[in-house]
């Protein structure tokens, strides 16, 4: 049995770019103003799961995203970092869907995949910033998790030492398998876009981007079948409706404001180590640095 | 987040010159390799949107890793640990990164694990890297030393050393120079001796000012024929790493390029490889292999410039004196407008030279598996010949210029940009390089001045006169015009007047009178295509126009009896 690593990733709107199209009048995010991106701590779980891959014997990384169709751009490009192969979660009947209903609907997905050793995500996405899509997808499987990794120290088919990152220091911590690990930003940065994968599977597409596609992959596709993305709907989720989208969503948006920042006192401070030190202490517990 | 592939429109404005048609077509040879290799291009849109994507891999890899890595590697450098070179953490980062990505070995056949990209893509890569730190860059172009294995050496050597490039990123040297053979090669004495024994060459001796000096793979120019003296004396080796058998005395402490180390090396008894015969290591090896670096010098300057035009840029905007941006002074706007002009200048001569090169390379490597039909060798030789005229012209014209740009840069900083708070200072430094390594500039009028000797360059700017541009960019056209007929009758006063020694006095002038009116053409061309390239084809002219007038007059009021007043 081949050792099974799934790793999570989302595509989202590029933030950290933020012009001033980036808003809609209603103060949801306007996605079109935005390029969409790999989730940048998704990358940071991909890349641990490549380096477990080049550790374990045989050891495969599959990717699940989900999202709008366009979504699959997230599977070509993991696969041009290494992974082995991906799926895209989409239907119209997941929009609207809450961290409660994602993690319904991808714990679902995971399952679909069993067995599988490693559940690999990033800490949080950077569109929505709640962390908490991981960790509820580990209690839907039942299995255990450790959040904010930033290391593998050591792992083998049965367990994983992790090191985690947190605000006051490192922490240590071992978990049998299978385990849901979160990344954190401080672990190693993906790997690059290796040439031959990105030529080869660049025309790696799903039923729906075939759909609408001008150019004619048929035969292309008869000669190289590993192009086929694979979607996954509700229906081949076997997922209960009511648990998803809006109607499985028990989050709700009481309001949104505008918040504009400013400087409200002026402190001087002298180049005296007392100063800086103070200084320093005030911006690490405002989590401005460390 | 930086892309330096993507955030410049002139790369891919370049990259699909209508030329590109035909040199992916001698690259491909209709795709054949398609059914081999599940990587290979299908057709010319696939090819070229390979090329687009792969470059946009570098250009993130650039702009992400290697430019941020700049200031650390050119602080730290590379250090000596026992006889060996480390290189510093970023510049090992840089490539390990580049070799992660698969992108070493660009040009190599896919047989070998390369990429088989056209010249064109591959100097766009150089210029990318170069960009973002210009020592780095010199790591990166000695993949040349591949591709001269790959022209010149035995299908044994070939299988044995092509596919490391690829795999396991092998880095690679070329070990010309010597304490007492610099510009003048035919002086190497490193010796290599036949051990009968062992069945393979010996070489021992000592190389001097080694760029990337302990490679993995390095190609050393070395006196096989006994009691020579000269050229005719000299062949080429391939010595590999692994071997031990070459030591690292030390790595030289220099003004730029700091992370480039540049090596001091003694071969003891080391076991080598003949490339290709005895007694051609110089006369064609070298020569091959000096071309494919000046033209990587090219590209090295090409993106320094880019890199000093854009700090300056970047400053003059941001920099406010007596209540506006400095950008808004005419001494600082016209400083920076004709910065750009002239990296425009430099930048379509290096694409233009890179063409030529990859269709001539092209046709050599279509004539090892197939005799080449008449049509195809004329145009073969008609390529070579303008690269080899083009190609001292662009190192020439590439390196003064981004010379000159660093130091305009660093003006428009003011005593910032003496301060090593920015990039520029360090830019300034490593440009300096570029108008000695490879052949001075000097070396390069004593190339260059054949294209005006054998009337290549007034046939090619004759020949330009013939195409037709579009009606509102006539004017520019009939400036060049005047340019060219000026040149002519230059030409023809400095050659009437019989001397040998008036005419070498005169070449530079010469040459770059030349330079100046085959660019202009070039950015007529590019404005031709795309209305971008007007202006900077408008205020190259009309430099080149007033810079050709002053030299003329140098000319004309010049005799021969005045030499003297220069001569020690």
């Amino acid at each position: 049995m081949s050792f099974r690593i799934v790793v999570l990733a989302k595509q989202v709107p590029d933030t950290r770019n933020v012009g001033k199209d980036a808003m809609k009048a209603d103060g949801t995010v306007n996605r079109a103003a935005l390029p969409a991106i790999y989730n940048p701590e998704d990358l940071n779980a991909l890349e641990m799961a490549l380096h477990i891959k080049s550790k374990i014997k045989g050891a495969e990384v599959i990717i699940l995203t989900m999202g709008p169709p366009r979504a699959a751009e997230i599977i070509r490009e993991s696969i041009y970092r290494g992974a082995d192969g991906g799926y895209l979660i989409t239907d119209r009947k997941f929009a609207g869907s809450d961290t409660l209903a994602t993690s319904y609907a991808i714990s679902l997905a995971v399952k679909k995949l069993a067995p599988y050793h490693l559940v690999i995500s990033g800490r949080q996405a950077i569109d929505g910033d709640t962390a908490q899509v991981g960790p509820q997808t580990a209690e839907k499987l039942a299995i255990p998790q450790i959040t904010y990794a930033e290391e593998v120290e050591s792992v083998d088919e049965k367990q994983i030492t992790i090191k985690r990152r947190l605000e006051r220091g490192v922490e240590v911590v071992r978990t049998p398998l299978p385990a849901l690990i979160t990344v954190h930003s401080s672990a190693p940065e993906c790997r690059p876009r290796q040439a031959k994968l990105l030529m080869k599977f660049k025309h790696a597409r799903t039923v729906t981007e075939l759909q609408e596609e001008v150019r004619d992959y048929t035969e292309l596709y008869i000669k190289r079948p590993y192009l086929q993305i694979e979607e996954w709907t509700v229906a081949d989720l076997h997922a209960d409706v009511e648990m998803l989208g809006l109607s499985g969503s028990p989050t709700k948006v009481k309001k949104i404001e505008n918040v504009v920042l400013q400087q409200k006192e002026t402190v001087l401070l002298t180049d005296a180590d007392k100063d800086i030190e103070g200084l320093m202490k005030e911006l690490i517990s405002a989590h401005i640095i460390g | 987040m930086a892309n330096f592939y993507t955030d410049n429109e002139d790369l891919k404005f370049h990259l699909t010159h209508p030329a590109m048609d035909k040199i992916v077509s001698l690259k491909e040879r209709n795709f054949a390799d398609k059914e081999q290799y599940d990587y290979a291009p299908v057709d010319f849109e696939d090819c070229m949107d390979n090329y687009d994507k792969i470059l946009e891999i570098i250009g993130e890899i650039a702009g992400d890793t290697i430019a941020p890595n700049a200031e650390d590697v050119d602080h730290d450098g590379p250090e000596l640990i026992n006889n060996q070179v480390n290189y510093a953490k970023g510049t090992r980062q840089n490539y390990d990164t580049l070799v992660q990505a698969g992108v070493v070995g660009i040009s190599l056949p896919r047989k070998y694990g390369g990429l088989n990209f056209s010249f064109v893509p591959y100097v766009m890569s150089a210029e990318l890297v170069a960009r973002a730190d210009a020592g780095f860059a010199n790591i990166w172009g000695l993949q040349d030393c591949a591709e001269t294995l790959h022209e010149f050496a035995s299908d044994e050597i070939k299988d044995e050393f092509l596919p490391r490039f690829n795999r396991d990123g092998a880095t690679a040297a070329m070990d010309l120079t010597e304490p007492d053979a610099g510009s003048d090669l035919q002086a190497v004495q490193l010796k290599a001796t036949y051990d009968e024994k062992a069945g393979l060459w010996r070489l021992n001796g000592v190389k001097r000012f080694i760029t990337n000096g302990d490679a993995d793979v390095s190609l050393v120019l070395a006196r096989s024929e006994e009691g020579t003296s000269d050229a005719r004396g000299l062949s080429l080796f391939v010595y590999d790493r692994k071997d031990n058998a070459m030591t690292v005395r030390r790595i030289e402490n220099k003004l730029g390029i700091k992370g480039s180390p540049t090596c001091e090396l003694v071969f003891t008894n080391a076991p080598a490889k003949l490339v290709g015969d005895r007694k051609m290591g110089l006369i064609k090896y070298v020569m091959s292999l000096m071309n494919s670096a000046r033209l990587g010098v090219g590209a090295q300057s090409v993106g320094i410039a880019e890199a000093a035009y854009r700090e300056a840029l970047k400053y003059a905007h941001e920099r406010e004196q007596f209540g506006k941006s400095i950008i808004e002074y005419p001494a600082v706007y016209e400083m920076l407008t004709n910065m750009k002009a002239k990296t425009d200048a430099i930048r379509t001569l290096l694409y233009e030279t890179s063409r030529y090169v990859d269709i001539y390379k092209s046709y050599n490597n279509i004539a090892e598996d197939r005799t080449l039909t008449p049509e195809e060798r004329n145009d073969f030789k008609h390529h070579q010949r303008i690269a080899d005229v083009y190609t001292p012209l662009l190192k020439l014209f590439s390196s003064e210029y981004c010379n000159q740009i660093a130091y305009d840069s660093l003006q428009v900083h003011g005593g910032t940009g003496f301060m090593k708070d920015f990039p520029i200072e360090r830019i300034y430094r490593d440009a300096r390089i570029t108008t000695i390594y490879e052949g001075t500039s000097q070396l390069q009028v004593v190339a260059a001045i054949k294209g005006i000797g054998n009337g290549l360059y007034m046939k090619i700017l004759r020949d330009n006169e013939k195409l037709s541009i579009k009606p509102e960019l006539e004017y520019l056209k009939h400036s060049l015009v005047k340019m060219t007929d000026q040149l002519e009758k230059t030409i023809e006063k400095v050659t009437t007047a019989e001397s040998a020694e008036l005419y070498d006095f005169h070449s530079r002038r010469l040459v770059e009178m030349a330079g100046n009116t085959l660019i202009g053409y070039l950015l007529l061309f590019d404005a031709n295509r795309s209305d971008k390239y007007k202006k900077s084809a408008e205020i190259f002219i009309r430099l080149g126009k007033t810079e050709n007038t002053q030299k003329v007059s140098f000319i004309n009021s010049f005799d021969v009896k005045e030499l003297g007043n220069y001569k020690y």
